[in-house]
C-alpha cells in the first residue's frame, strides 16, 4: 500500500492534537506549553510539506521554512521572557501569573 | 517501495509516540528529549516525501537550536517541577475531551477530502532534474525575496528582544575598568622603599 497524502496528513493531525493536549494537561506549566506550541508548528509544517510535494507545487516548503523561522523566534523570545519572570518572581507557575489581573 | 512504506511508519509511529511523552513526561528534560526525537523522526518524514532541505534545516534549527535552547532554561531554571505537575490528573478528562474533538474533525475533514482532479500529481512534479534544495533556493531568492528578507529581520528583532530581556546590570558584582586600568600611572601604583642595612623591610 503506497503512502499518500492522507498518511501524512493523519501524522500531522496526531501531532497537532497532542500539542493541543499538551497545552490543557500541563496547565501549571509554561515550558511545557512551549514544547507543546513547538509540536504543533511542526505539525503544521508536515502538513505544508505533504500537500506541497504532493501537488507539486514548492511554494509550501518555502513556506514551511517561514514557519520554522517564526517557531525559533517564539521559543527565543518566550524563553527569554521565561528567564526574567523567573528572576524577578523565583516561579513559573501560570497561575500565580496574574500581575496583570487579565 | 514496500521499504519506503516501512520506513514511513515506523517514523510515524515514532514521532506520534515522542509526542505522546513529550506531554506526558514527568521530568521536563525527559520532555526536552523526546521533543528531539519527534524533530529527528518528523526530519525523516520528510526525506521520505523528498524534501530533503527542510528535513536537515529541521535538524539544524529544531535539533541544534530551539531544543537545545529548552534544554538550558529547563536545567538553569531551580524549580520543584513535581509541585508544576499538581494539576495534570484534573485537567486530563477536558484535555481529552478536547484533543479527541479535535481529532475527529480533522480525521472528517482529511477522510473526506479530495484533490481537485486537475492538480498535477506527485508524479509529474517528481520527474524535475533539479535538485530539492535548488528548486526551493530559486523561488526563495527571487519570488519571495521580500518575505525571506522579513524572516531575516523578524530572526534579528527576535535576538536583539532576547539579549535586551535578559541583559541586567548587577550593582553588587565588580568589574574590570578598563579606563581606570589605563589611566593608571607609575607614580600611582609603584613605591620604592629605602631599606636600611640590617634592619628588614618589616
Amino acid at each position: 500500500m503506497a503512502i499518500g497524502l492522507a498518511h501524512y496528513l493523519t501524522v500531522a493531525a496526531i501531532l497537532f492534537t497532542l500539542g493541543i493536549f499538551g497545552i490543557f494537561l500541563n496547565r501549571k506549566n509554561v515550558i511545557i506549553m512551549l514544547m507543546s506550541i513547538e509540536l504543533m508548528l511542526l505539525a503544521v509544517s508536515i502538513n505544508f510539506v505533504a500537500f506541497s510535494v504532493f501537488l507539486g507545487d514548492l511554494v509550501g516548503q518555502a513556506f514551511a521554512m517561514f514557519v520554522l523561522t517564526v517557531a525559533a523566534a517564539e521559543a527565543a523570545i518566550g524563553l527569554a521572557i521565561l528567564v526574567v519572570y523567573f528572576r524577578n518572581r523565583g516561579t513559573i507557575a501560570v497561575e500565580d501569573i496574574n500581575m496583570m489581573k487579565g | 517501495m514496500i521499504v519506503q512504506t516501512i520506513m514511513f511508519y515506523i517514523f510515524a509511529a515514532l514521532a506520534v509516540a515522542a509526542g505522546v511523552l513529550v506531554v506526558s513526561s514527568r521530568n521536563p528534560v525527559h520532555s526536552v528529549l523526546f521533543l528531539i526525537v519527534a524533530f529527528f523522526n518528523a526530519a525523516g518524514l520528510f526525506v521520505l516525501i523528498g524534501a530533503e532541505f527542510l528535513a536537515m534545516i529541521l535538524v539544524i534549527v529544531y535539533v541544534g537550536a530551539v531544543a537545545v535552547l529548552f534544554l538550558f532554561v529547563v536545567m538553569m531554571l531551580d524549580i520543584d517541577f513535581a509541585q508544576l505537575r499538581g494539576g495534570f490528573v484534573r485537567y486530563l478528562p477536558i484535555g481529552a475531551l478536547v484533543g479527541f474533538i479535535l481529532l475527529a474533525e480533522l480525521v472528517l475533514i482529511i477522510g473526506s477530502w479530495v484533490v481537485f482532479p486537475g492538480v498535477p500529481s506527485a508524479a509529474a512534479a517528481s520527474g524535475a532534474p533539479l535538485t530539492n534544495t535548488r528548486a526551493l533556493g530559486d523561488i526563495l531568492y527571487t519570488r519571495y525575496l521580500f518575505a525571506f528578507q522579513s524572516a531575516g529581520l523578524i530572526l534579528l528583532v527576535a535576538m536583539i528582544g532576547a539579549i535586551v530581556l535578559t541583559l541586567r546590570h548587577r550593582a553588587d558584582v565588580r568589574r574590570q575598568s578598563i579606563s581606570a586600568q589605563l589611566a593608571r600611572t607609575r607614580a600611582q601604583s609603584v613605591e620604592v622603599v629605602k631599606v636600611p642595612i640590617g634592619s628588614g623591610s618589616r
